[in-house]
């Protein structure tokens, strides 16, 4: 009866698939570091692209968070910049109270903490009563939630003095604070003077533990079981998933993980305000994921990469860049995704492939999009 | 104590009676089919069996416990598990992850013992993977782990599904329509893994069937629905000739 | 100003988000996609009536027929080349993505040809004001016309939709696409004509929105798209009078919400109420019949 010599081979074999793509992430991300960074050593790099460093990690972080509710537990979210602006906001408003009563990097890894927390919280706060909705609903609850949370931060107002913290909604004015207290946050006008410890290894180590966080997750009891509500919620039932429960652990992780990237942004800026954080850019992330394959993390990284480096590599077309951006990700979306592009596609593979059989190169697709 | 023990069961949707007054007592470790014509709400008994559909009377008790009105997954969780008639498997994940899942209450980590990939995961990980394999390898699964479940031929898919149903360890397992799709080959091969399932792993079936031959072949008890209402009950043999059955199916 | 006024302005807003919330609801209705870019379609309907009364001296009204005209064309080609070849894609954020894409396309064709600074608007509704209680309500001749406009445009669409075939094959297409191709109705030919319609609202929208906030620019469309779609989610998506009344509702708590609480949180509170709308009743104030679906 038990043969359990073959079984176990087929089931290392399994482990080192998911391992060996688990590590090509890894060996991507530390590769490109390992490039630019002696790039940034030896002075060969363009000023433009050593500014773009952090924010290329930024999106990257965000990418990787959104793709856990999108390609993970199969959600569809355009708030993720929401959460990305509350990381931000918490991060940078605790930095600039801390001031120098900490050291930098203790402040700095406290100050992502902090972030982190704080839009975790969010998404539990704000999952609960949103996850019962589906599809179409969710985007633009999660949309609304996105664009609530950065119009209330622009009537913020923040403060502290020896009395502690004071906040208002109305004016600097209101917040009755002591001569000597300090302004954090200025309403419309935001956090000015955080604390630049953003830095591109800060952000590498970011990407790496946000990888492994969300490769891990997805690997283990809870990820199969976020996976099994994705694929089939009344069967996920049927076999003792509490499907709530785990669509709200993969949303409040992925608000979490987009908390982290806004902290990193917070802290590589001058000055914070929420203009970056409209439901443009939960959508720019959203693009992301989708062109870099809906639940496909080594996508997601690559492209926001190159959809964040590119419009800026191509400044010189001036006013005609975002347009060719446009059409190049229309153009993308219809061969990518029409379905008889795919056909073409797969014919086309077939026929330079005679030898390896009609059927494969569609059933590679399926998988790709899977 | 009848593992199974339904009283007055009833349900109606806008007014119509989809399930009324239906009785069904299943002792432990006993084969039992529902048979009936299409629409006579079989598989609406199962979905209130595992509280898709809460029952507007009635009582459901699973080993004496009163199930009645419970959520899905606590129904589970309490011994009942299920497959579909419209095959519902976890298509994007592995065969292996689909039966996987099915442990989910019975092999327990956290999810950040998973994240941080403490020592408690592997070892609870290779439990979960022996014990899996194991099961598909009843269903002659195991060489197919890795496959994607959605790229399974119809006929293993069928078979996974029941092999994840298993895995949720429990004490009633329901089959809705296991031999649909499968010719008569298929379906001769699966009689044997339901009565090896039956035998191996000390189970009581109650399943769903159209195939005549499956039903006489290996059920020991029926019940007929008919229009909602039960038709008739009893060993198998007599309720198959039972006379109103016979009009039932013929006379129409 | 009194309350009266508020209110006044705030239907006349909800008019035209009514009116872009209907065709956005006949669209999703249709072809259950979000399509972004239809609020880029508003934008574009706006440019090119202004740009025929200042650089070519059209009359009003045939300036906004050909906005019609120059929308509906766009609409049903946006329709075929970028969003039909995605309609059985295995995932429904194919077509999403895309209609991102054709929105940033249309804003920054708008942008290369007119700039990003904000053009002034000109008055194409030149009709008196009425003025009610010596002075105390005053309604212009373009709240006038967008109020009409709206009230027109849902008793046509609600009689076209109920009473025509084409309006018929448009609810059988909404409900089943494969059963409505089975039965004869020609399924491409209904979703081009209710991109048509959309469109042609979209410009009329344009108009209006642009006459009572009479600056353009390549991004004019954007947030009155998301609000539209807003207030046709908060009425029951596929809902005809659904899109009205949550249009005009929308339109109406965004006005006082900026007179009486704050106008840097009135967004907010339109998004707030949909959401506790949403939560409450999550296919909105009119979804329940499923039938009614266009």
């Amino acid at each position: 009866m038990r043969d359990m010599g073959n079984n176990t081979e087929l089931v290392k074999r399994m482990r080192r698939k998911t391992l060996r793509g688990n590590l090509l992430n890894y060996v991507i991300v530390l590769g490109a570091y390992a490039i630019l960074q002696t790039m940034v050593m030896t002075g060969n790099i363009s000023s433009l692209l050593k500014g773009l460093l952090v924010p290329l990690c930024v999106y990257v972080i965000a990418a990787l968070s959104l793709n856990l509710v999108v390609g993970i537990s199969g959600e569809l979210s355009l708030g993720h910049a929401g959460f990305m602006c509350v990381g931000a906001y918490s991060s940078a408003f605790f930095s600039n109270a801390v001031g120098t009563a900490l050291p930098d990097i203790l402040r700095f890894i406290l100050a992502i903490f902090v972030g982190a927390a704080v839009a975790g919280l969010f998404g539990i706060l704000i999952g609960i009563p949103v996850l019962r909705l589906k599809g179409d609903y969710l985007a633009i609850v999660t949309l609304a939630f996105g664009e609530i949370i950065k119009n209330l931060l622009n009537v913020l107002y923040a403060g502290i003095d020896s009395n502690g913290l004071h906040f208002s909604t109305k004016s600097a004015m209101d917040l009755g604070m002591e001569p000597t207290g300090r302004q954090i946050i200025k309403g419309a006008l935001g956090i000015s003077g955080t604390p630049k410890n953003s830095t591109f290894t800060v952000g590498i180590i970011l990407i790496l533990i946000t990888l492994m966080v969300v490769q891990n997750l997805i690997n283990s009891r809870a990820g199969r079981a976020i996976m099994s509500t994705r694929d089939n919620r009344i069967a996920a039932e049927s076999i003792g998933i509490p499907v709530t429960k785990y669509k709200l652990l993969a949303f409040s992780i992925s608000a979490s993980l987009a908390g982290c990237a806004g902290v990193l942004y917070a802290h590589n800026l001058a000055t914070l305000n929420t203009k970056k954080f409209d439901y443009n850019t939960s959508i720019l992330i959203l693009v992301f994921v989708v062109l870099g394959g809906i639940g496909n993390l080594t996508g997601s990284i690559i492209a926001a990469v190159i959809l964040t480096a590119l419009p800026e590599m191509l400044r010189f077309l001036n006013n005609y860049r975002m347009l060719i951006y446009a059409i190049v990700l229309i153009v993308i979306m219809l061969f990518n995704w029409a379905p008889a592009a795919l056909d073409m596609r797969s014919r086309l593979r077939s026929r330079i492939f005679k030898n390896r059989g009609s059927g494969n190169g569609k059933e590679e697709e399926q998988n790709g999009n899977a | 104590m009848a593992m199974l023990e339904v009283n007055n069961l009833s349900i109606s949707f806008g007014g119509l009676h989809a399930v009324d007054d239906f009785n069904l007592t299943i002792e432990k470790g006993e084969l039992y089919g529902l048979i009936g014509p299409n629409g006579a709400g079989k598989t609406t008994v199962f979905n209130l069996l595992t509280g898709v559909y809460k029952p507007s009377e009635g009582i459901i008790r699973l080993d004496g416990v009163d199930i009645t009105g419970k959520s899905t997954m606590d129904i589970n969780k309490a011994g009942v598990a299920r497959t579909f008639q419209n095959i519902r498997l976890f298509k994007d994940m592995p065969v292996l992850d689909n039966v996987k899942t099915g442990f989910h209450n019975h092999y327990k980590y956290s999810t950040l013992t998973g994240i941080l990939r403490l020592p408690k995961y592997r070892r609870v990980e290779n439990s979960i993977d022996e014990r899996s394999m194991e099961i598909l390898k009843v269903f002659e699964l195991d060489s197919e782990a890795d496959l994607l479940a959605g790229n399974l031929p119809y006929g293993k898919q069928r078979k996974l599904e029941i092999a994840r149903a298993l895995a949720t360890e429990p004490k009633l397992l329901l089959l809705d329509e296991p031999a649909a799709g499968m010719n008569p080959n298929e379906t001769a091969e699966l009689m044997e893994t339901i009565r090896f399932v039956r035998d191996r792993f000390d189970m009581t079936i109650l399943l769903i069937e159209h195939d005549m031959k499956l039903v006489s072949g290996i059920c020991e008890k029926l019940t007929v629905l008919n229009f909602g209402r039960m038709l008739s009950m009893g060993t198998t043999s007599d309720v198959l000739n039972d006379p109103a059955v016979i009009a039932a199916y013929l006379g129409e | 100003m009194s309350f009266l006024t508020y209110l006044k302005d705030g239907i006349s807003l909800g008019s035209v988000y009514a009116i872009i919330a209907l065709g956005y609801t006949m669209v999703y209705g249709i072809a259950k996609m979000l399509n972004f870019a239809h609020g880029d379609v508003i934008m574009v309907g706006a440019y090119v009536v202004l740009m025929l009364l200042t650089k070519a001296g059209v009359p009003g009204i045939l300036a906004v027929l050909i906005a019609m005209a120059v929308c509906t064309v766009l609409g049903i080609t946006i329709e075929k080349v970028a969003y039909r070849p995605l309609r059985k894609a295995s995932s429904p954020l194919a077509v999403l993505i895309t209609a991102i894409g054709v929105s940033y396309l249309l804003q920054n064709i708008a942008l290369l040809l007119f700039g990003a600074d904000g053009k002034t608007f000109v008055d194409v509704i030149k009709l008196p004001s009425l003025s009610f209680g010596d002075g105390a309500l005053i309604i212009s001749g373009t709240t006038i016309v967008t109020i009409l406009a709206c009230i027109i445009i849902m008793v046509c669409l609600t009689l076209f939709v109920n009473k025509t075939r084409q309006g018929h094959a448009m609810q059988a297409v909404s409900e089943d696409k494969d059963a409505a191709q089975l039965m004869g109705v020609n399924v491409n030919g209904t979703i081009s004509l209710t991109f048509a319609i959309g469109s042609a609202l979209a410009a009329i929208a344009g108009v209006l929105l642009c006459s009572a906030y009479p600056i353009v620019t390549p991004y004019t469309g954007a947030m009155p798209g998301i609000k539209a779609f807003v207030a046709a989610v908060f009425g029951g998506i596929g809902s005809i009078p659904g899109a009205m009344i949550g249009g005009i509702l929308l339109g109406v708590i965004e006005i006082l919400s900026k007179a009486y609480i704050s106008s840097q949180v009135a967004d907010a509170i339109v998004f707030g109420v949909l959401i506790v709308v949403l939560l409450v009743k999550p296919t909105g104030l009119f979804g329940r019949n499923i039938q009614e679906k266009v």
